[in-house]
């Protein structure tokens, strides 16, 4: 993971840091953006991480309904890679479905995103963005706020910060908790402000009102009250903490816009790096031996 | 075969739970579809079945299996179902009534039975719905379906939801001699989930159901049939607090009884950590943690739980190759229910062969009051071969159901059906289905 990084970084400086962003590392190599759920910012993301290293991208827009039978899925996939596609990018709005292609498919399969299960570059963008401001992860303590339960970032993150050996807790309202998930080094709470008292790392998830309402939520009133990350809750946070947030934000519910605006704050950062961290996978699983 | 040879089956050790007989080395003799008493037929020819080294046990019943006809016979149909009880060993089938349309009505009660009476591999007691359409609105005509061959009734798929319906339900089984099975599931908890909300579910990312939301039903359901007097069957029970609600009843003498399936017996929520996304996993009520398998291993060895039965639910390969929240819920059961039984009670010395073999005859019996007296002189030949010793792998390839999903493939079970009978006919030998 940490080489990884370690390319990210080195992409980042020799290619998103100058004048002229183009390589020719993936040159006549094709991948597809195989989106069944719509996700402009991260599609984007791939697609440049794609261009800038010289590949050719192709965009694919799935119908996603959940009623479309798997094998029409497994059957475009097949198609795809009959088409000679290097790689494979999904996101699905079911768990599982980017392992279970990779089993149908010979090419490889990036995973940008499956239902509640994980979305990794994510997960590896939000560790870079923390690491390049402190390279002693295993120091830290995350404290992950939101929607646990049917959050896939909050999982990424979770697997991505206790495997470099930082402490990992989640809060939330009760309802939006995983009742079971007994991880080393990972706690569960509701109190929001007990776990900011000697947080490193902050993660903002994004609350998604139509399951929140699902999960019998009070108001999103309530909810910034108890969960969000106010300008106020913000001032007991160090001046070396870094706050994230995956995006997109509801502002004044999740996250104030000051806190939106202040220096401990890298969530455009977080942007730059997922276009970092995703042309470091591309390049790892499709460039291959040209270093 | 002509009518006058009489079939003899030597050395087999016998166990009918109907009779409480139980003799090491069984000499029966049939004919024309019936036990012959000793003395009786001893002028015709005799075709012998040498069965040292086996059981030989009564009609065995399952009694809770979807075949999918009428409607969905690309999943199954009564023909493939009952080559699939055959297989099994399996000689009675109560079928639910969740097919397209729902069995709902006198005729197609009548037709479902007539259909697999014609094929004649196996027994089948139809299930009729409790609510018209299985919607769940209206109270559908439970007496004239029993009168039409009905041996229970239930909207298995689909639990009775409305506290009243349910209590109209039982109120009316008073006044028949059919029980109400309940798929006991509040939807309202359940909504969305494919999995038990545990450690498994939530490293995959999977929307996880609590127990809760069965055993809240099945508390209902009892102190309903506290308050009707009514006839309740409780359909797989999978949750600790459910047993808990049997022991109530029980202690409160109510007219409960209920089921346990073999995979609920045998495999946890853990196995969705080996099958991953593959929804062979996927059933419901879904597989749970270890301790509650326990407690549904106390539960039946203390009786509170008097049947086995497989919920035979088998699907089409390109519906369990759906993403796995999107895939439907069902196991293909058949087929293993009797090594499952072997595997899961006998062989680990949990329960005498007799006690086990009770949950597929004597228990079911019971629950869909069907007064099968076993082997005795005069009764129907409905019989089972049993190898108890066999061990074998399970290969969903070699099933007879057109429904190939299922989490116990790959592994070795103990104990399997050799030869099976129904009214004098072997429908089953050496693991062939044979026609009529
Ligand atoms: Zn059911």
């Amino acid at each position: 993971m940490l080489d990884l990084l370690q390319s990210a970084q080195r992409l980042k400086q020799d290619l998103l840091e100058a004048p002229v962003k183009k390589s020719a590392a993936l040159r006549g190599q094709a991948f597809v953006n195989l989106f069944f759920e719509p996700s402009t910012r991260t599609k984007n993301s791939f697609e440049l991480a794609g261009k800038y290293l010289g590949a050719d991208v192709i965009n694919f827009q799935g119908k996603g309904s959940s009623v479309e039978k798997g094998e029409t899925l497994y059957d475009t996939a097949l198609n795809l890679e009959a088409m000679g596609v290097d790689l494979v990018v999904v996101r699905h709005q079911a768990s599982g479905v980017p392992e279970d292609l990779a089993r149908y498919l010979s090419v490889p399969v990036v995973n940008a995103g499956d239902g509640f299960h994980e979305h990794p570059t994510q997960g590896l963008l939000d560790l870079m963005t923390v690491w390049e401001r402190n390279p002693h992860l295993d120091s830290l303590h995350l404290v992950i706020v939101g929607d646990i339960l049917h959050s896939r970032v909050a999982r990424s993150d979770l697997w991505g910060f206790s495997a470099m050996g930082a402490r990992v807790t989640l809060v939330g309202p009760p309802s939006l908790l995983p009742t079971a998930l007994a991880v080393p080094n990972v706690s569960l709470t509701t109190d929001f402000d007990a776990a900011l008292a000697d947080a490193d790392v902050v993660q903002v998830l994004r609350i998604q009102k139509e399951r929140q309402s699902m999960a019998g939520m009070p108001s999103v009133e309530e909810y910034r009250l108890r969960w969000g990350l106010t300008a106020a809750r913000a001032k007991q946070l160090g001046p070396s903490a870094v706050i994230l947030h995956p995006g997109p934000q509801n502002r004044g519910v999740e996250i104030d816009t000051p806190v939106m605006a202040d220096p401990r704050a890298h969530i455009l950062g977080q942007v730059e790096n997922g276009v970092a961290v995703r042309m470091a996978v591309l390049d790892r699983l499709m460039g291959g031996d040209h270093e | 075969m002509s009518n006058d040879t009489v079939i003899r089956i030597r050395g087999a050790r016998l166990i009918d739970p109907y009779q409480g007989l139980e003799a090491p080395d069984a000499d029966i003799r049939i004919l024309n579809g019936r036990v012959l008493a000793s003395q009786e037929g001893q002028q015709y020819p005799e075709e012998v079945i040498d069965a040292r080294g086996l059981w030989v046990v009564p009609r065995l019943i399952d009694m809770h299996v979807h075949f999918r006809e009428p409607g969905q016979t690309w999943k199954e149909n009564i023909e493939t179902g009952s080559q699939a009880a055959a297989h099994g060993g399996i000689t009675a089938v109560a079928a639910m009534p969740n097919t397209s349309p729902v069995i709902d009505s006198p005729e197609l009660v009548e037709w479902e039975a007539k259909r697999a009476r014609d094929l004649g591999l196996v027994r089948l007691y139809p299930v009729g719905a409790i609510t018209v359409g299985s919607e769940g609105q209206e109270l559908a005509d439970l007496y004239r379906m029993q009168a039409a061959g009905a041996r229970a009734f239930s909207d298995d798929g689909q639990p009775v939801m409305s506290s009243q319906m349910m209590r109209a339900a039982l109120s009316y089984s008073t006044t028949l001699r059919t029980p109400i099975i309940n798929h006991a599931e509040d939807k309202s908890l359940s909504r969305g989930a494919s999995v038990h909300e545990g450690r498994p579910a939530a490293r995959l990312g999977l929307a996880g159901v609590p127990e809760t939301a069965e055993s809240a039903m099945v508390w209902r359901d009892v102190l309903l049939a506290a308050l009707t007097g009514g006839r309740l069957h409780v359909a797989h029970v999978s949750a600790m607090d459910s047993i808990d609600a049997l022991a109530w009843a029980q202690h409160r003498h109510l007219s409960v009884t209920a089921e346990a399936t073999p995979h609920h017996l045998l495999l946890t929520d853990e196995a969705l950590t080996a099958w991953g996304y593959n929804p062979v996993t996927k059933v419901n009520p879904p597989l749970r943690p270890e301790a509650s398998r326990q407690a549904l291993v106390t539960a039946v060895q203390k009786g509170l739980i008097g049947v086995l039965a497989s919920d035979h639910a088998p699907h089409h390969q390109d519906d369990k190759a759906r993403p796995y929240p999107d895939a439907p819920f069902g196991i293909s059961g058949l087929e293993t229910i009797l090594g499952g039984l072997v595997t899961a009670l006998i062989q680990p010395g949990l329960m005498t062969p007799m006690n086990a073999l009770k949950l597929l005859t004597t228990g079911p019996d019971g629950v869909l009051g069907l007064g099968c007296q076993g082997l005795a002189p005069g009764q129907p030949a409905d019989l089972t071969l049993i190898d108890p010793g066999h061990v074998w792998t399970v290969d969903p390839d070699c099933f007879y159901s057109m429904g190939r999903n299922t989490p116990l493939q790959g592994m070795a079970l103990t104990g399997q059906a050799r030869a099976a009978m129904v009214n004098g006919r072997w429908v089953m030998r050496e693991g062939e289905v044979l026609s009529s």
